[in-house]
């Protein structure tokens, strides 16, 4: 039992069993900072995709759907987010702290960014709880990318000035979304997280121990 | 509640054929520990690298990661009980100033600690100046923590380590990456806390000099498991000082060598400042703030040129100025026609790839320059960039670079999994594959143990005697008196630029 | 200092406790985006307007801030009213491009309302210091303290990422790489940025651990936060607005339920 400190009020902690089995649901404290640090860059990355928008819709303007090609860009924070931590709510967590991260820099779409987020995470959650979270090969990565994508079609079709427009300009910026998801949120996700378990820096995480274990 | 007596006591560790292997390797970092510390009593440990000691102060603190992380064997008790459940007994100091800052506010970051403990508010904002008071960080409570020096930070560091009235402090490095006076700060701010509350203190140092006179007690770890030498310090010094000499510690009485120079030969002159004034451009703003100016200076080739000065004086830019890297602030900075070879006179204006055999820039954090996926493809990045592909000649001047300076056996290994002098050693490598005329190195022996410094010393001599210029940025009294032929005193804004030879 | 950082100067609503300024916005959007209607935008950003000089932003840091919105309404406006949904008299038909009433009305509608709801966010928010948001989380809204702090120490980092970002700009060009073309470059050097951030943030997270962050003990807050009056008056203020602009269009005839 710890001693009695002078001046201090002790709580005296009971440690929690061990259980048995390796796989643990729970967040430990590197879970939620990597998953933040993640969820940062990538709201930094947000932030200036969102002003490289406005001239890169206009050059889709002619073509006004193919605008969700575009979508993926925001995307990706979530799949990436799920493939490193490898825990339940990862996916869903990191793409707020995204969302919430370009907001506070400043985009046109203020505080709708926050709901978009939590949205657009739970497209890709749904899809890693759909495989237990058990599964985080390629093609997990590339359908939670498309989760991502279906979740945001629906969104802009239905509550943004997309909703004013024909439902043909509607049904190709969904299915542009959902490209755009598996793409950009996929794939490009994917890369970047075996390139981080290669570098080293996944050393406290289940998704860096991919290689044979060093002598 | 005021004025009490904070004598908290100190912990009594014990272990019994202890071991921890992380999950990503195959063998065990440490194996059949046993051990007793007593209430009170100051260990420093040592030990080559790999040996383990990291893996067992972090074991005492209670952070290394559950059953996700890897497997324990044996036992390894605090005061009885295991370390993970009592987090927070226990105050770790870690070697990277900058990981270790966890809020915006100096006030905030020191009652991080004891809001985590549950102490209650008032007890709090008692504590945290008291803590700051006692390691000598004289700051209001909501300066910014972005705006501390280094050594400030690991003071800040241990301000919330004392706020927590820990009985076991457990320091890793902390002094590897501080100038000088840092150093000593918080060597003293740390045996003011020792003695005032009798904690139970372990150290990790590569300098045994520093902490020479705070610890009564020095364990030496096996890598092979167990313990090499456990005693008194001036015992195991004496006893066991060669063999850790030879591993790498910088033991007192064993000095690494130093390399046998050439008589120097003056080379053509490569580089003219005059009145040279450097500064960055902060972010948002359109003209740099001037940290250093007034800097006349001649660099030739053969001749080895140090950099020294107070923290914040501006050495560092001023390398990167020379460099070519940063444009200067004012005056005048001129590349003569032995180096410029047919470009312009300003480093500034010439392109990245003129760059690479001209001038080659070492930075102070070796991992701000890792570009490539493996060792070897580290040091084509700059050959392939001088165009042309990789060439035969390319392909044998990088198996010269790696064997010359051990990397050989990590060829395929990426960088960032290496050992912090492994590190340093690629990326002096990496700017030496394009055989720069000049070289310049920021804080090259930065928290470096004593083998990596003999090497690298022992390689920028050559260097110089074969003829390229160098400019080494650096704290370092001992690498100043070895390698360089001029010394460089800068004084910040308010200069004197006095060369001294 | 960066777009990132807040600029706190002592006004009048840099004192009301950031959950309060958190869940205005967040009342205010949703009010504004359950329906696409220039009158309800309009009546919002009036009353906003009146409203947000008292927020203790300077001039300057709020022209600055909310440029992108200034550009990006127009823009948009005008995108639906060429290509949005036509109803009404047709006014002019070009190819695929047709100008109508109902257009007009839209664009217009879309425009406001990005200001509308951009504009409150953006300014509330560069008013808000990161860690008093953090401590309103924990203790107004009780969220787990784990995750709240968890995420204010992954945030703080970000100031640290500028920095590196020009380290690593410098360091590219020192290795002879930095000529070439800019998205190539940009990639490259946001996934150094990624590795080293990942790496920094592993090591915090050991620091915070041995902190006694992350247990399941009951943790004390040094930094009270309080929802008291000021507050109330303040989320008083906050339903009104959206409350005003949506009976002012329901009144106009113009709401037009977006799910509808």
């Amino acid at each position: 039992m710890p001693s009695l400190r002078k001046g201090t009020t002790v709580h005296s902690t009971i440690a929690a069993p061990k259980t048995a089995v390796r796989r643990t649901y729970r967040w430990r404290v590197v879970d939620i900072v990597v998953a933040s640090v993640i969820g940062v860059a990538s709201g930094v990355i947000f932030w200036a995709w969102g002003l490289a928008w406005t001239p890169l819709s206009g050059l889709l303007a002619f073509a006004p759907g193919l605008g969700g090609l575009l979508a993926g860009g925001w995307l990706f924070a979530g799949v990436l987010g799920g493939l490193i931590i490898r825990k339940p709510g990862a996916a869903v967590y990191t793409e707020i702290i995204a969302a919430v991260v370009s907001m506070l820099i400043g985009t046109q779409w203020g505080f709708s960014t926050l709901i978009w987020g939590f949205v657009e995470g739970l497209g890709a959650e749904l899809v890693f709880a759909a495989f237990l979270y058990a599964n985080w090969r390629l093609g997990v990565a590339l359908l939670a990318g498309a989760g991502a994508g279906v979740a945001v079609g629906i969104l802009d079709t239905s509550f943004t000035d997309y909703a004013a427009l024909d439902f043909g300009v509607k049904a190709v910026y969904f299915v542009s979304a959902v490209v755009s998801g598996v793409v950009i949120a996929g794939l490009l996700s994917w890369l970047a997280a075996r390139g981080l378990a290669r570098s080293g820096a996944l050393s406290r995480f289940a998704s860096g121990r991919t290689a044979a274990p060093r002598v | 509640m005021t004025a009490e007596n904070e004598t908290t006591g100190g912990a009594r560790i014990i272990a019994r054929g202890w071991g921890w292997r992380h999950a990503s390797r195959r063998a065990p970092a440490v194996h059949g520990l046993d051990l007793r510390i007593e209430p009170g009593e100051r260990v420093l440990l040592l030990g080559r690298s790999g040996a383990g000691k990291s893996t067992l102060i972090q074991a005492l603190a209670g952070v290394l990661g559950g059953d996700e992380e890897g497997d324990a064997t044996g036992e390894l008790l605090i005061d009885g009980h295991a370390p993970q459940s009592a987090r927070g007994e226990a105050g770790l100091v870690l070697q990277d100033p900058d990981s270790q800052v966890v809020l915006a506010r100096v006030g905030d970051d020191v009652a991080f600690a004891c809001e985590n403990l549950g102490v209650p508010r008032e007890e709090i904002w008692r504590r945290v100046p008291a803590a700051l008071a006692e390691v000598g960080l004289d700051l209001p409570l909501d300066h910014p923590t972005a705006q501390l020096s280094g050594g400030q930070k690991q003071r800040l560091a241990l301000a919330g380590v004392v706020a927590m009235r820990p009985r076991l402090l457990l320091l890793d490095e902390p002094t590897a990456n501080l100038d000088p006076a840092g150093v000593v700060d918080v060597r003293d701010a740390v045996a003011g806390t020792l003695q005032r509350s009798g904690a139970t203190l372990v150290v990790i140092e590569h300098r045994v000099s520093v902490w020479l006179d705070v610890v009564d007690r020095v364990i030496v770890l096996d890598p092979d498991g167990g313990l090499l030498a456990d005693g008194r310090p001036r015992e195991v010094l004496q006893t066991a000082g060669a063999s850790l000499a030879a591993a790498g510690v910088w033991v007192p009485g064993f000095p690494p060598a130093r390399p046998v120079r050439r008589p120097r030969v003056a080379g053509e002159p490569l580089l003219a400042a005059s009145g040279l004034a450097v500064g960055r451009t902060e972010f948002g703003r359109r003209r740099p703030t001037v940290v250093s100016s007034g800097i006349d200076l001649e660099l030739a080739a053969g001749e080895s040129l140090a950099i020294v000065g107070e923290n914040g004086a501006g050495k560092s830019t001023l390398a990167l100025t020379l460099a070519g890297l940063l444009a200067p602030a004012g005056g005048s900075l001129e590349a003569l026609p032995a180096l410029a070879r047919g470009l312009g006179s300003q480093p500034y204006r010439w392109r990245s790839r003129q760059l690479l055999t001209r001038a080659g820039m070492v930075f102070q954090d070796p991992e701000h320059q890792f570009l490539a996926g493996t060792v070897r493809a580290e040091l084509e990045v700059g050959p392939r960039a001088l165009g042309d592909g990789l060439g035969r000649a390319d392909t044998v001047r990088v198996d010269e670079l790696l064997e010359r300076l051990h990397l050989d056996h990590l060829a395929n290994a990426n960088p960032f999994t290496l050992s912090g002098g492994e590190k340093r050693r690629l990326s002096v490598a990496t700017a030496l594959a394009t055989r720069p005329q000049v070289l310049l190195l920021d804080e090259p022996t930065f928290g470096q143990d004593a083998l990596t410094w003999q090497e690298l010393v022992a390689l920028l001599a050559e260097l110089v005697d074969d003829g390229t210029a160098l400019v080494s940025v650096t704290h370092d009294r001992d690498y100043v008196e070895t390698i360089a032929d001029r010394s460089l005193v800068l004084h910040g804004l308010s200069f004197e630029g006095r060369v001294i030879v | 200092m960066s777009l990132i950082t807040p600029v706190i100067r002592p006004g009048t609503v840099a004192r009301i406790n950031p959950v309060a300024k958190m869940l205005a916005a967040i009342l205010v959007a949703l009010a504004l985006l359950l329906s696409i209607d220039w009158v309800s935008a309009a009546v919002a950003l009036a009353l906003e307007a009146v409203l947000l000089p008292f927020a203790g932003l300077s001039a300057r840091q709020f022209w600055l801030r909310t440029a992108t919105l200034w550009v990006a309404a127009p823009l948009a406006a005008l995108t639906t009213v060429l290509y949005g949904k036509d109803s009404g008299a047709l006014l002019t038909r070009f190819g695929p491009i047709t100008i109508t009433d109902g257009s007009l009305d839209l664009g217009l509608a879309i425009g406001l309302r990005i200001l509308a709801i951009g504009l409150p966010g953006i300014v509330l928010f560069a008013t808000t210091d990161p860690t008093d948001l953090a401590d309103g989380l924990g203790q107004v809204l009780r969220l787990p303290a784990r995750f709240v702090l968890g995420g204010l120490a992954g945030l703080r980092l970000v100031g640290l990422f500028i920095e590196d970002w020009r380290f690593l700009a410098l360091a590219r060009r020192a290795r002879g790489v930095g000529d070439s073309n800019p998205i190539t470059r940009i990639a490259r050097q946001g996934f150094s940025l990624l590795v080293l951030s990942v790496r920094r943030g592993s090591k915090l997270a050991t620091a915070m651990e041995a902190k006694g962050f992350g247990s399941d003990r009951q943790r004390t807050w040094a930094r009270a936060s309080v929802f008291g009056v000021r507050e109330w008056r303040f989320m008083a203020l906050a339903v009104a607005i959206p409350a005003a602009a949506i009976v002012a269009a329901v009144l106009a005839g113009t709401w037009k339920f977006v799910l509808s």
